[in-house]
């Protein structure tokens, strides 16, 4: 699973660096933004099958790459 | 009597402060008191106004009967779009019927007029929204009326969300931090009251002395004297509210923050009427965007974000009002996101010298120049 978010991740941020950095802030970096965030939501549905509406989402909770990571484990 | 205006309405607010401030200090819970002071004020406002109070009250139960039946589909049924879409489309139609029969000449009589209506509306959606969700899945009568009817917040906003208000409400608050809160919104009042009746006052009586001719310098001066009119305006009544709500336990969230420093149209979205442009983002752009995805409507996202922001300001401009001034007002909004995303994303330009003082100096003075045409449309003096 940790590998299909990275690369879902990896794809909406069109930015390989975090694989590199887990603690990134995704949104002060400017990789993440309402936007990709929604394409976030919307790939992890089609390609994990992880149903999260945007209203769930707390932006702290998935602010970096590692944190994604665990939120979506924990989804599953 | 209208809301934060004139004397009789501040003796009020204050006769009404006294016993939420008393049940504050000795730590008693103030949701039930908090309802009933909003039904007094709402009660003292409405009260010359007969026809409007009793399209309140309709409104009020049409949209209780809506948010609790849907939960109770919701709960039966599931995720069924078709229930939800319905739900959203019926909880909107007191407002459209409002908007059209407020445009001069095309209804007899005005359905649904009364103060407020547009921003109670938000509140309704955010629910039902959230409903579809998931994550509201229980709403007490009590805690529905008391967020919609919020009187602090009634006519104008913020915007808060039913979630984060009714878990102020329900926060047991200890004296200290109470009384912290107090004086914080305290402050926000009196600097509210400064605001709007000092300042915001004052600019519209320079704004009157404006040459009524349509040259190029007397429309820059309308809209540099508009812009900032109806900044110490709005954003002190949003201060007003915020501050009489820290009374009642509730922290609404603030509504402006130093808009005129904004460097791009982006950043000035997040700094004006700030619940406003998050509650589009959130219930509006993010959801069309998101159904787009879904749906594989757009070649790349950069074509769905600027189709997004389009949408999202246009419907944000209708609902200021069906004149032609608001709809061009969002249009233009929405056409300067669309072109601020494309260059941001695909200037190099952008991207090598957007953290240098220079060019943040000369981006903020054209936002600047930008924003203030954006309220000379605002105003209707030129179109």
């Amino acid at each position: 699973m940790k590998e299909k978010v990275l690369s879902i991740l990896e794809e909406v941020c069109e930015d390989d660096i975090i694989r590199k950095e887990g603690d990134l802030n995704l949104f002060e970096e400017g990789l993440l933004d309402s936007l990709s965030l929604v394409q976030l939501l919307v790939m992890l549905e089609d390609e994990a099958g992880i149903v999260i509406a945007p209203s769930e989402l707390n932006r702290e909770d998935i602010a970096t790459p590692d944190k994604l990571i665990a939120y979506v484990e924990e989804r599953c | 009597m209208e809301f934060y205006g004139g004397l009789s309405f501040f003796l009020l607010l204050m006769l009404i402060l006294i016993p939420a401030i008393i049940l504050g200090i000795m730590e008693k819970n103030l949701r039930y008191y908090t309802l009933l002071a909003s039904v007094i004020v709402i009660g003292m406002v409405f009260w010359d106004k007969p026809v409007s109070g009793f399209y309140l009250i309709l409104y009020s139960i049409i949209e209780l009967f809506l948010v609790k039946g849907y939960l109770y589909l919701r709960k039966r049924y599931g995720r069924k779009a078709w229930i939800y879409r319905s739900a959203v489309v019926l909880s909107i139609v007191p407002l459209l019927l409002c908007k059209v029969s407020e445009v001069q000449g095309l209804m007899q009589i005005r359905l649904f007029a009364f103060i407020g209506i547009s921003y109670l509306t938000f509140r309704v959606i955010q629910i039902i929204i959230e409903t579809y969700d998931g994550v509201i899945t229980e709403l007490k009568i009590i805690d529905f009326m008391n967020f919609l009817l919020f009187f602090p917040t009634f006519s104008c906003g913020p915007i808060d969300r039913s979630r984060r208000f009714e878990k102020d409400s329900l926060t047991p608050y200890k004296r200290s931090e109470y009384l912290d809160l107090v004086g914080d919104g305290l402050q926000k009042l009196l600097t509210g009251i400064v605001y709007k009746f000092v300042i915001a006052a004052l600019i519209h009586r320079v704004l009157e002395l404006v040459d009524a001719d349509l040259n190029f310098i007397s429309n820059l001066e309308y809209a540099y004297l508009y812009g900032f009119y109806m900044f110490f305006d709005f954003a002190g009544y949003s201060l007003m509210a915020v501050g009489t709500g820290a009374f009642f336990g509730i922290r609404v969230p603030m509504n402006f923050d130093r808009p005129f420093s904004s460097i791009d149209i982006k950043d000035f979205w997040n700094r004006w009427h700030i619940t406003l442009s998050q509650w589009f983002r959130d219930f509006l752009f993010s959801r069309f965007v998101m159904l787009g995805f879904q749906k594989k409507w757009f070649k790349d996202r950069l074509y769905a974000a600027v189709l997004g922001f389009m949408i999202n300001m246009t419907v944000m401009g209708i609902w200021h009002g069906l004149s032609i001034h608001y709809i061009i007002y969002g249009l233009y909004h929405g056409v300067l996101l669309g072109l601020t995303e494309i260059y941001q994303k695909k200037s190099k330009f952008y991207k090598k010298y957007k953290k240098k003082q220079w060019y943040r100096i000369i981006s903020w003075f054209i936002t600047l120049q930008l924003v203030m045409f954006g309220f000379l449309i605002f105003s209707g003096r030129i179109l």
